[in-house]
């Protein structure tokens, strides 16, 4: 089975720009990593590690400084823009910021679809409706703003936002960490249903490794903007090999005894 | 009026219809609205009711106090000022010239100060800042000092002063929507819309617009409220609309002559401006008021 998204050689560099020159800030070193179909990878690493950044090179919010990413065998950067922004989608940290507070969801989410479909209006309202319903949430919540959905609501609506364009591979920058344990789980699941029935790529950032080991097939460990360890996930959490995955690995096992 | 409904989640509230919600709480504010209103609504159909013109002279009733008064006369309800005119007649007009072009003026700037502030904030480092600071040695000298300038240059006339005021007003909209687009382009849902594909110019219309349009009312009340007084103040120290328009401030100044003989024809057009100016504070603040409380909820 060929592979869906190829990463290679993928660097970045993130300069202050002041009038006595640049001063280097972050430098992502060159990684490289393959996704198939219907395959989870986990990203771990530090706060400040280049974890966001990397998705933020992936979706297509920053340009990177060398490297490529194929989808199917293509390079993205000469795809046109609007494939890219319809086959890889990204799943905010924040999904409440990630929502815009004077617009209804349905607005937000048909929006989407205006610009990267040429749909009618009817089609686009059922296709709103659909995806909606299919992330666990009513037709009518389109209807509603920001402000009068709960907090597993905001994920489910981030959810349905990058599902709605029918991608092939989602990036989701920590979806959970602002969730409380039983939505947590519950969103995970839902993306992991998802993930079976439509076959998505799914690259997936977290501190939790509870849900890694759950959901993720294989694990990229980051550090300081380097990949130190990398592998399936079976591999790592039993013969972890840098430090710094001994370590958090041994604090998740301590904690899962002691409970 | 609450509404009538049994099902409150049928009921979706859009964030500005909250505001709506939350002014209508505050009483002073709508007694303001109302009071507004009701100037808004002399000055667009007021002029067809009046018996009299606003320059129609009736040198037999010269000085006649105001209706209630024992010596008025009810054909007169404001009575007539010192060249037979009547008063109520100039005082609905003087509320079209003074209220009408003060809207327009704001409205100018308001539309120019945007669009320039809405480029600024788009745009970034030293482009950005020229842009931004382009008319603000404007907002170092009063209104009325430039207004000064222009018209001795231009000549006086309403149509002089008003391009100084709105030339005046400008710089704030652009400091106060270029910090609104600033601020509203660095949060995450403008990434968001951007990722499904949106143009600059789309996420300013549809994404960041509808969150700004309520603090641009409110600035816009405020800078209503300030083109009203200089305007009449303009009038009144006959730089600005000249002697027999009925222009608020300038009628203040004709009847100044006369102010120990017919007080009421300097207290009536004064009265106009005092209730005018009062009404627009009162709703502005209760805008702001109500906006506060939304944004903490």
């Amino acid at each position: 089975m060929n592979s869906l998204l190829t990463v290679s050689g993928l660097s970045y560099r993130k300069n202050k720009n002041s009038l006595f020159g640049s001063q280097e800030l972050f430098r992502l070193s060159p990684l490289s990593f393959e996704l198939k179909r219907g395959e989870t990878m986990a990203v771990m690493g530090e706060n400040g590690s280049g974890k966001s950044l990397l998705a933020k090179l992936l979706v297509g919010v920053l340009e990177p400084e060398g490297g490529s990413i194929l989808l199917n065998g293509e390079p993205v950067c000469n795809t046109s823009k609007q494939r890219r922004f319809s086959a890889i989608r990204m799943i905010f940290q924040h999904s409440k910021e990630s929502l815009n507070p004077g617009l209804t969801l349905g607005r937000q989410l048909d929006e989407a679809l205006i610009l990267n479909t040429g749909m009618s209006a009817s089609e686009r309202k059922k296709q709103i409706e659909n995806t909606l319903i299919q992330v666990g949430m009513l037709p009518e919540h389109q209807y509603f703003y920001r402000h009068m959905l709960s907090e597993g609501q905001h994920q489910r609506a981030a959810v349905a936002r990058a599902l709605i364009l029918n991608p092939q591979v989602i990036v989701a920058d920590e979806p959970f960490a602002a969730l409380d344990p039983s939505v947590r789980s519950q969103t995970a699941n839902l993306l992991m249903s998802l993930q079976q029935q439509l076959g998505l790529g799914f690259i997936f950032i977290s501190h939790n490794l509870g849900i890694v080991r759950h959901i993720s097939d294989r694990i990229l460990v980051l550090e300081k903007g380097q990949v130190i360890e990398s592998g399936k996930t079976e591999v790592i959490f039993n013969w972890p090999k840098s430090e710094y995955t001994k370590r958090t690995i041994q604090a998740h096992q301590e904690l899962i005894s002691g409970q | 009026m609450p509404r009538p409904s049994f099902y409150q989640e049928e009921y979706y509230p859009s964030p500005m219809r909250h505001t709506w919600t939350e002014f209508q709480n505050n009483h002073v504010a709508l007694a303001g609205l109302w009071c507004l209103a009701f100037f808004i609504l002399a000055a667009f159909i007021g002029p067809m009711l009046v018996p009299y013109g606003p320059l129609q002279q009736n040198t037999d009733m010269l000085l006649l106090p105001p209706a209630w008064d024992i010596n008025g006369e009810i054909s007169h309800l404001f009575g007539t000022d010192s060249l037979g005119r009547d008063l109520l007649s100039r005082v609905i007009h003087g509320c079209r010239i003074t209220l009408g072009s003060s809207v327009v003026l704001v409205l100018i700037a308001m539309l120019v100060g945007c669009s320039i502030g809405a480029y600024a904030g788009m745009s970034r480092g030293l482009r950005a800042s020229v842009i931004n600071h382009l008319l603000d040695a404007i907002m170092a000298i009063p209104t009325l000092l430039i207004a000064i300038i222009i018209v001795a240059i231009l000549g006086t006339g309403l149509l002089n002063s008003m391009w100084a005021i709105t030339l005046a007003l400008i710089p704030q909209f652009i400091h106060q929507t270029r910090d609104l687009v600033r601020r509203e382009f660095q949060k995450e849902y403008i990434v968001a819309a951007r990722l499904d594909g949106a143009s600059n110019q789309r996420l300013l219309m549809r994404d960041v617009l509808p969150n700004m349009v309520e603090v641009l009312v409110v600035q816009a009340t405020m800078a209503l409220s300030v083109a009203i007084l200089d305007i009449s103040a303009l009038g009144f120290l006959n730089l600005g609309a000249q002697s027999p328009s009925p222009e608020l401030g300038a009628m203040l100044s004709e009847s100044l002559d006369t102010a120990y003989a017919a007080p009421w024809s300097v207290a009536l057009p004064g009265a106009a401006i005092f209730l005018m100016v009062l009404s627009i504070n009162l709703v502005g603040d209760g805008l702001r008021t109500a906006l506060k409380k939304r944004l903490l909820q």
